[in-house]
């Protein structure tokens, strides 16, 4: 079992083959469908505005070897005015595909967490950047809110609570590399495979 | 009037909703530990499920979501002659507003055009209520929470269909059905159950595949035709070897079931509901016993 702690080494992330299990710490943010539009055509295709930019180098800092999080998450409001996160397993990430490669290279991301998996532009962005592909299990989301030590801030949340990011800190959060810096892809090898198999049962 | 209409059902629908979100039914889990003993020790497969198992005993012990995803609420309901499904309707959704304050729901019902949450789970047709009047004395709700990304890669298929060679009959069906599997790879959150209707309109023809994810496992359907089609699409569903999250492995369907609508002659529809692995359907009961209510849960 592989340790890592962001923000994480391009050294660390060439280490990793795809079948590797991680257990992830640190700081990560989570973005999907909602935060992925907005951070390119908010910070990445046009010049960020004058309101935007606090949060733009607060993501900046972030993200530089840093990890997103395809999630939106149950949470929970405390009566100190606190987060909890209640639930908070992966969403399918093939949705981000568009978006990824320009957020990874923009922001200098090291890993994405998500599940379903990613093709090849994304792919392509983690073997130049370096960064990896990190498979989450799906639905697993009472167990992977139990890693979730800390909400440390939520910005965007007029997005919604599903679509907010939320900047959280993580302990032993369980995953498997499916996509490394190398070019290989799982999800690639076992569509090819099933297909191969397809094709036969299909005869 | 029914007397059942006296009663006022919201927190018991709010009960039900805390049990379809955090209690996966026991044949969905021992179909999941049956499947674990079947993959390679050590393997990513292996591991997958291992955290779907420990993740399903954490939600039932601390009535927290199986899955933050809690999806589309949709009901099946059963009621006497009189009472008043307005009012039930009511109550679900005074119930699925509870139910997301106290975190068994996420908020789930977004606006089609402003892209806002409601933040209560209600909406334009958001829970989904099917209503059906019957002869017994009770009202019977079945519960099932559809998650997004198995909603994603459920699909229909217009038969013939010539790019997978598939006619008007069951081979064809066979053939839209496995192709159904392969496209979703592990985006539905594989090992999934697949629920399966033949003819109907478009429309009604997605309810009721829908509608057969409700059934247990283990029940054998009275079709001996479609008895023995969904044993060989599981079989060979598991053969595409597509595993578990899709990393691979020996178990991509825990199960099939398949129903049959009547359709136009110019119409041959197969609608195919992927279920993830968190299949999560709850049962309720109320009848009046003695003037008293009485509420069963399975």
């Amino acid at each position: 079992m592989i340790k890592l702690t962001t923000p994480i080494s391009d050294e660390e992330i060439r280490a990793l083959k795809a079948g590797d299990t991680v257990l992830l710490s640190g700081v990560i943010v989570t973005g999907r469908d909602t935060a992925h539009k907005f951070l390119i055509e908010h910070f990445i295709k046009n010049s960020v505005s004058a309101e935007e930019k606090p949060f733009h180098d607060e993501l900046k800092r972030l993200f530089d070897g840093g990890v997103i999080y395809h999630c939106g998450p149950v949470v929970k409001k405390n009566d100190d005015g606190s987060w909890t996160f209640v639930a908070a397993g992966p969403t399918t990430s093939i949705r981000e595909e568009v978006y990824q490669a320009d957020v990874i290279r923009y922001f200098n991301l090291k890993g994405v967490i998500g599940k379903g998996g990613m093709k090849e532009r994304t792919l392509q962005a983690c073997v130049q950047q370096p960064a990896v592909y990190f498979h989450a299990i799906g639905g697993a989301a009472s167990l992977i809110a139990r890693s979730v030590k800390e909400v440390l801030a939520v910005h965007k949340l007029e997005f919604g609570v599903p679509e907010a990011m939320w900047v959280i800190r993580v302990e032993d959060f369980p995953v498997v590399v499916t996509m490394d810096s190398h070019g290989t892809s799982i999800h690639d090898t076992v569509e090819a495979q099933s297909k191969e198999k397809l094709a036969k049962l299909l005869a | 009037m029914n007397r059942l209409n006296e009663v006022d059902l919201t927190d018991h629908f709010v009960e039900l909703f805390r049990r379809a979100s955090t209690i996966l039914p026991d044949d969905m889990r021992q179909a999941l530990a049956r499947a674990k003993d079947k993959e390679e020790p050590g393997s990513a497969a292996e591991g997958a499920l291992d955290t779907i198992l420990r993740n399903i005993e954490i939600a039932r012990d601390n009535s927290t979501p199986i899955c933050q995803d809690t999806g589309t609420p949709i009901f099946e309901i059963y009621y006497p002659l009189g009472v008043s499904t307005r009012k039930l309707a009511d109550s679900i959704r005074r119930a699925a507003a509870i139910a997301t304050d106290r975190s068994y729901l996420r908020p789930n019902a977004v606006d089609s055009l402003t892209g806002e949450n409601s933040g209560n789970n209600t909406g334009i047709d958001f829970p989904t209520m099917h209503f059906h009047e019957w002869d017994e004395d009770k009202v019977h709700v079945d519960l099932l929470l559809k998650g997004g990304g198995c909603e994603n890669v459920s699909t229909q298929y217009k038969l013939p269909n010539a790019r997978l060679k598939a006619g008007r009959d069951l081979e064809g069906v066979r053939r839209v059905v496995l192709d159904a599997v392969f496209q979703a790879q592990g985006k539905g959150c594989a090992p999934g159950v697949l629920g399966v209707a033949i003819g109907g309109d478009r429309g009604q023809s997605y309810i009721k595949s829908k509608q057969q994810l409700l059934r247990p496992l283990d029940d054998s359907n009275p079709n001996p035709e479609l008895a023995a089609l969904e044993e060989r699409i599981h079989q060979e569903a598991n053969e595409l070897g597509i595993g578990p999250m899709g990393f691979g492995g020996k178990t991509t369907v825990l199960s099939t079931k398949i129903n049959t609508l009547h359709r136009l002659p110019a119409s041959y529809f197969v609608s195919i509901a992927y279920m993830c692995w968190a299949n999560r359907r709850a049962h309720m009961d109320v009848q009046l016993h003695n003037d008293a209510v009485e509420v069963s849960y399975d």
